[in-house]
């Protein structure tokens, strides 16, 4: 069980694809209600821990706890109830395209609230005004939105069910400077007014300048090992050269 | 010499490797999708939007097909049993043919062409675009919300087209028949009920259910493992396509064997 400090916590998390070792004995926690990046260089093995905290991929050996359940010890039926505790933002958002703005906003309310169509549309449109998108937004197609506007329909999709843990994956990979901290401010908008929930954003990102800006912690992964897990004061200030050379990036 | 005999089994053990690899994967894909169509919430929304993509949509592409399939064939009939004078039988010998092989195998290509491309092109771009990712972190499984309505949707589809192509290829030929080659309209008809009987029929039904199933299997299953990007979709939708054409073809001529033992 956690200690109630941590929101996930990795116990000697190891994963192998044949014989490589993508995550390497990996042990620490996610702060509960801040905001935690995972940073390192492509192939550090981010996104690999990412999908393990979303029982999207399983353990080598080693253990996952999320919200005080061992998600590796639970039943397939009963990770995909957990997931409900989750919204995702994914690298190029993942909006369904067979749906509009609104619809896809609605679809988890639809599929897992027994909430009537009214309810849902008052949901849905403030949803879609929070994360800062005009109403005429929600009748377009994914095809007809900006990269920016499709990250905040994905936003507010991922905080349809306001879940407790929410896990940005490149967010802002593909946009311009002004949009990407338009996007980070997005993020740390959404965590201040969901924090009295116990709500934790993890972000998946190599945006070292953005990281330092918004982040509370930060995770340095290289070649599948946590290289430093620190706030964001302290890792400015580490010594590890590695870490220099991503800061002198 | 040693080198290049040993190079050659290696690569023949790999293809080997690869292959069983392959028929293991598609069995457990297999598998899961029956576990996942019995385990609810049913979604009867989307099974009804596939069977309408399915069915509706390709009922102008089976009709232009059945009509001229009916009438070319009642035309060869003709020219084969004008020699030894037993014209009048093409009325039968279309109408088995059709409700035996013809319908369920030429609607199975129809559909695995026109159906099973968009099966894998649509699960295949939605793969690469991290949509069924989306799916599966809201708790979603894929396999029954995407999969599931597509299967059922051509099982049931496909006996509806069959039976459609069945009866229009039948006018088709009665049109030939009766008002090129003037075979009297009741000879044409008369003789049916002579040489036709249910079992036919039901084989018919039968294949195309089956059909419905191998390309609605195969399309879907092309779509799940689509790997990279647009190159990677085009890939599985051709393959979609070939194998479920090969494999109606293949798959009819064992049923064939079997169904006439049993019907």
């Amino acid at each position: 069980m956690t200690d109630g400090k941590y929101s996930i916590e990795f116990k000697n998390l190891v994963k192998k694809f044949g014989d490589t070792t993508v995550l390497d004995d990996i042990s620490f926690g996610i702060h509960k209600d801040k905001i935690t990046t995972v940073l390192g260089f492509s192939g550090a093995g981010k996104t690999t821990l990412m999908k393990h905290i979303l029982g999207l991929a399983m353990p080598t050996s080693g253990e996952v706890i999320v919200l005080g359940t061992s998600i590796t010890k639970i039943s397939e039926l009963e990770l995909r109830e957990f997931r409900r505790n989750f919204g995702m933002v994914f690298q190029y958002a993942a909006l369904f395209d067979f749906l509009t703005s609104f619809e896809n906003v609605a679809f988890p309310l639809r599929e897992f609230t027994t909430m009537n169509e009214e309810e849902i549309k008052v949901k849905v449109m403030g949803l879609l005004k929070s994360v800062g998108l005009a109403p005429e937004a929600a009748t377009r197609l994914p095809s007809e939105l900006s990269g920016g506007m499709r990250k905040r329909v994905g936003l507010a999709r991922g905080l349809a069910l306001d879940p407790h843990i929410m896990l940005y994956d490149e967010p802002t990979s593909g946009l311009d400077p002004i949009t990407t901290h338009m996007v980070y401010d997005l993020m740390r908008e959404t965590q201040k007014e969901n924090v009295k929930c116990g709500f934790t954003s993890v972000i998946i990102s190599h945006d070292i300048h953005a990281t330092l800006k918004y982040s509370d912690y930060i995770v340095f992964m290289e070649k599948g090992k946590v290289v430093e897990h620190l706030d964001v004061e302290s890792f400015k200030k580490s010594e590890n050269p590695v870490i220099r050379r991503f800061l002198e990036l | 010499m040693k080198q290049m005999v040993e190079k050659r089994i290696e690569m023949l053990g790999t293809d080997v490797l690869n292959l069983l690899q392959g028929l293991g994967d598609f069995t457990n894909y297999t598998s899961k999708t029956l576990y996942w169509t019995f385990k609810p919430p049913y979604r009867w929304k989307l099974l009804f939007d596939q069977i309408y993509f399915m069915g509706n949509k390709s009922i102008f592409i089976i009709f232009l097909t059945s009509a001229f399939t009916g009438a070319v064939f009642a035309f060869q009939i003709y020219v084969g049993m004008k020699v030894i004078n037993a014209d009048s039988f093409i009325g039968p010998i279309v109408t088995i043919a059709l409700a035996k092989e013809l319908a369920p195998v030429l609607s199975g290509l129809v559909v695995a062409g026109r159906c099973g491309a968009a099966m894998a092109a649509q699960i295949g771009s939605m793969k690469v675009t991290e949509q069924i990712d989306a799916l599966e972190v809201m708790g979603i499984n894929s396999y029954q919300y995407l999969a599931v309505p597509r299967i059922l949707g051509a099982m049931l589809s496909l006996p509806l087209l069959s039976g459609i192509f069945l009866l229009i290829g039948y006018g088709g030929a009665w049109l030939i028949g009766t008002k090129v080659i003037l075979i009297d309209e009741v000879v044409f008809s008369s003789k049916l009920s002579d040489f036709m009987n249910l079992g036919m029929v039901a084989e018919g039904i039968i294949k195309a259910t089956v059909f419905g199933y191998l390309i609605g299997i195969i399309g879907t299953y092309q779509g799940f493992t689509v790997t990279g990007g647009a190159e990677g979709v085009g890939k599985g939708t051709n393959m979609a396509v070939v194998w479920g054409m090969i494999t109606v073809l293949v798959v009819d001529f064992f049923l064939t064997s079997f169904l006439t033992k049993i019907l």
